[in-house]
Order: structure tokens, then sequence, then C-alpha cells
């Protein structure tokens, strides 16, 4: 583990500053571009294009009354909002935004992204099982039986990107795409880890925890006030994360595709900028794709899912892990 | 610095061992427990071992404990009767065995001046994922594969006997 230097510091106010704030936007996004898939204006009265709408939300989520059921258990129904805002801040301590801009390098970094993930199950769970619910409990049943599946394909899908790499540090592995991004070398293991990072963020068509029609609100049906906020933020953060993280394994973090071939020597300071532009860029594009998938297709079944994960996904990533290990082995041997 | 993030996870630690016990609400129980066991994965990260620090971290509390709380919420355990409510001799004895056992560990641990061991470099690169992957595949490599054949064994004898019962009641009807 490399010592936290002032630097480090730095990009972690900065970084948690944008992430808090990249929330807000997102929903913004979110709603606008709906109602444009829709053929809707959307929110456009709260300042220039709406906006200051986010700011309104949050105001309004602050005022409205703050309501804990009788019947639930009142400790663990206020902790479990908390659980899944900070996994989601938790994660972004290794994510590498350019050349050397990182809060911290972990010498184990990808695993200590799946040790967050598999943290932020509890908020859900216990958010359904504290309310008393019949439907609380069955959406976060339901989204804990989705999350613990879909850790398995999303797990091997990053350590066939660890076998090109060779470490397990995200630093490594961002800076290793230099010339050849992941998507390329190792194109179906991309295709698993964004189908499982959208079952991670429980966004459609994986959105079953909440399914209005079935569940009312799903885990957080007896949630009110700043609580459900919580919950509300919690999941546009991890829809970002979830952005980085497709960006950092497979899209070439902060490199342009190709990069190392064409891109010529800069000095430092604008090869930082045109880094953290670079990976903004990319993150912005994947925060579109997850509204745009989410306006776009309908949702599955709950056996489908189940399914899909178990008896596709998983044997798919585990023959893809085995071929790209066997390839490479070779390759070295030769 | 060290020396206080020590006593406050081991404080942790016990605490919320002893609250595992002691608590009759078998939620609350695994709750203490999760936080238990991220205490200890503290502990770890204290002693730069890192790896195992995460590992107990993704194993522990992100897999385990949630089957554990999974299996409780789908099963509706009820509350634990209070085991202090009759007072029986068995209880005695196993009151008297562990202030023994307490006291022991106690009177091994008075030896110990320091808290916590000086951290050489080369003790912090044990820890990392190479050293341990290293060791692990190469000296214990016959162990840990042992390892993963029992654990599957018990995962298909348990699936084998879940079945079983299935296919007898439906037979039965």
């Amino acid at each position: 583990m490399a010592e936290a230097e002032v630097n480090s510091y730095l990009v972690l106010g900065i970084s948690l500053f944008m992430l808090l704030n990249s929330a807000a936007l997102t929903v913004y996004a979110e709603r606008r571009i709906a109602s444009f898939i829709q053929n809707r204006v959307g929110p456009n009265r709260v300042g220039p294009f709406g906006l200051f709408q986010p700011l309104a939300d949050v105001v309004k989520l602050l005022l409205k009354e703050d309501v804990t059921p009788i019947h639930s258990y009142r400790f663990i129904h206020t902790i479990a909002p908390i659980i899944p805002v900070v996994t989601a801040l938790m994660t972004i301590a290794v994510i590498p935004f350019g050349e050397g801009i990182y809060v911290t390098d972990i010498n184990a970094g990808v695993l200590y992204l799946l040790a967050v993930a598999s943290l932020g199950v509890y908020g859900v769970t216990l958010a359904g099982w504290a309310s008393n619910s019949k439907y609380s409990l069955l959406g976060g049943l339901r989204a804990a039986a989705q999350m613990v599946s879909y850790e398995l394909p999303l797990g091997m899908a990053l350590a066939s990107v660890v076998l090109f790499v060779g470490s397990l540090s995200v630093v490594d592995v961002a800076a290793s795409q230099e010339y050849w991004w992941y998507l390329f070398l190792n194109p179906l293991g991309a295709i698993i880890f964004i189908i499982a990072a959208f079952a991670e963020s429980n966004r459609t068509p994986f959105d079953l925890v909440e399914a209005e029609q079935e569940l009312v609100g799903g885990f957080h049906t007896e949630y009110s006030s700043m609580k459900f906020g919580m919950f509300f933020l919690a999941e546009y953060m991890h829809v970002v994360i979830n952005s980085m993280l497709i960006t950092t394994f497979f899209f070439g973090s902060y490199h342009l595709p190709f990069a190392g071939y064409w891109l010529p020597e800069m000095s430092p300071l604008a090869k930082a900028i045109l880094d953290v532009l670079v990976f903004t860029a990319k993150t912005i594009f994947f925060i579109f794709v997850f509204i745009w998938v989410r306006w776009t297709i309908p949702r599955f079944k709950y056996n489908q899912v189940m399914n899909l994960g178990w008896s596709k996904l998983l044997p798919l990533s585990i023959l893809n892990f085995f071929v790209i290990a066997a390839i490479l082995f070779a390759l070295n041997a030769a | 610095m060290a020396t206080y993030a020590f006593v406050l996870l081991a404080v942790l630690a016990i605490a919320t061992a002893l609250g595992i016990v002691l608590n009759k609400n078998t939620v609350n129980s695994v709750l203490l427990l999760v936080l238990n066991l991220l205490s200890v994965a503290g502990l770890y990260l204290l002693l730069q071992a890192q790896f195992l620090a995460i590992i107990q971290v993704v194993i522990y509390a992100g897999a385990i404990m949630v089957l554990f709380l999974f299996v409780i919420m789908l099963l509706n355990v009820d509350d634990e009767e209070s085991l202090f409510d009759k007072f029986r001799i068995r209880y005695l004895l196993a009151f008297l065995l562990v202030v023994v056992v307490f006291g022991q560990i106690l009177y091994s641990l008075g030896g110990v001046a320091e808290m916590l061991p000086e951290i050489s470099p080369e003790m912090a690169q044990v820890g990392t994922v190479e050293a341990v992957s290293e060791v692990m595949y190469t000296n214990y490599l016959i162990p840990f594969e042992m390892t993963a054949i029992l654990l599957t064994a018990a995962v298909v004898g348990a699936l084998l006997i879940a079945q079983f019962k299935i296919k007898k009641d439906e037979e039965d009807e």
C-alpha cells in the first residue's frame, strides 16, 4: 500500500465531491432522457433547462415527514439506508482517474472492489427485513439472491482481465491498457461484466427488486423522507460507480483507443487534463447507456433472471476464463 | 496511532463477540457477527496482511453471512429462550470452565509487553497476494487441492440430502 500523500487527499476530496454531485445530475439526466425517449418535455422549470430540479427535490425530501413503522425494527431500519451509500463511496478509493491520479494503490485492489460490492447487499436486505412488511421482505430477499448470484460472473469476468495484467492492482489494470483495451482482447468478458454490473446496481432489466406492479416499492416501500433519499442517492451512485468500473476494466480507463501507438509525448499537466477528460467522457457515456437501457427494455421475470445468472453467465464466464488462461499460457510458453 | 486503532478494533471485536452470544434476536446476532468479522479484518490490516483482510471480508462478511441472513429470514427463526431462565448445574460448570480458560488467556497475555509487534518490511511482504499465492501453489498445492475437493464433496452431499427428502415426499403423496 502506498503511503498517503497530500496529493491523494486532494484526489479523494475532489472525487467524493464529484461523485455525490454526479448522483444528483444523473437523476436529472435520467428524467430528461426518459422524457425525450417517451416524447415528453420532462422537468424544465427550475433554473436553466430545469438544471436546479435536483436541488428542489433534495429540499422536498428533507422537509418530508420521516415515518418509521411501529412494528419495524427501529435501529436496523435506521442504519440500513446508510450501508449502500457508504459502500458506494468506499469504491472510489482505488479507481485511477488518470496517470498517477488515484487515491490509493492497494496491492489487491480488484479484490477490494469485490469485497465492497459484496457488503452492499446488506443495506437492501436489512431494509427489507427491518420494515416488517411483506412487500419489503420480498424485495429485500430478491435483491439479496440477485446480487449474490451475479457477483460470481462479475468476479470471473474480472479474473479473466487480471490474467492479462498479472496484477490485482486497479492502477496496473488501467495502465496496461495503453495499447489495447481489454474490450478487444476479452470481448466476452466485457459483455458478461456489463450484464453483471447492470444486475448488481439493480437497474432495468434487472430491477425486480422494486418491481412496482408486484411489490409496490420493493425494499424501500416503508421508507420516506431522507432515508428514502439515501437509497435513491445510493442507486444513482452505483450507476456512476459501475460506469466507472466498466470504463476502467474494459474500455481503456483514461487511455484513448490505441493511444500508445499514436499519442505524442505531452507535458504532465496537459496529459493529466486529457486523462481526466477522457475518463469522464467514457463514464458519462456509460451512464447514458444505463439510462437508455432502462427506458428501452422491459424487465425480466424472476426465474429468467436466476436462469440467466446461474446457468448461462456463470458457465460462460468460467469457460471464458479457462480459454484465456490456456491461450496466455501457450503464448508465454512459446 | 496504530496502537489506538488496535485497541479500538480489539474492543469492538470482543464486544460484538459477546453481543452475538447474549443477543436474543437472531438477526441482530448475525449483524453483530458481520461487525465482528469486519473488525477482525481490520486487525489483519494493522498487521499488514492486506490479502487476508480483504479475503475475510469477501468470503465471510460478504458471502457466508448473507446466506446466514437469508436462511434466518426465510425460516423465520423464533427468538431463543434466555439462557439464564433456569438455573442448572450444567451452566455453573460451564461458567467455571469459562473463568478458567479466560484466566489462562489473560495470564499468557500478561507476559506480552507490547500489544503490536514491530512489522519489518519482510513481514509485510508475506501478506501480499503474490507471496500467498506462491506458497499456496508450490509448497501447499496438495493440501489446497484436497480442501477444494472436500468442500465440493460437502456441497454435493448437501444437495443430495436435500433432493432425497423432496423425492421421498413426492412418493408419499
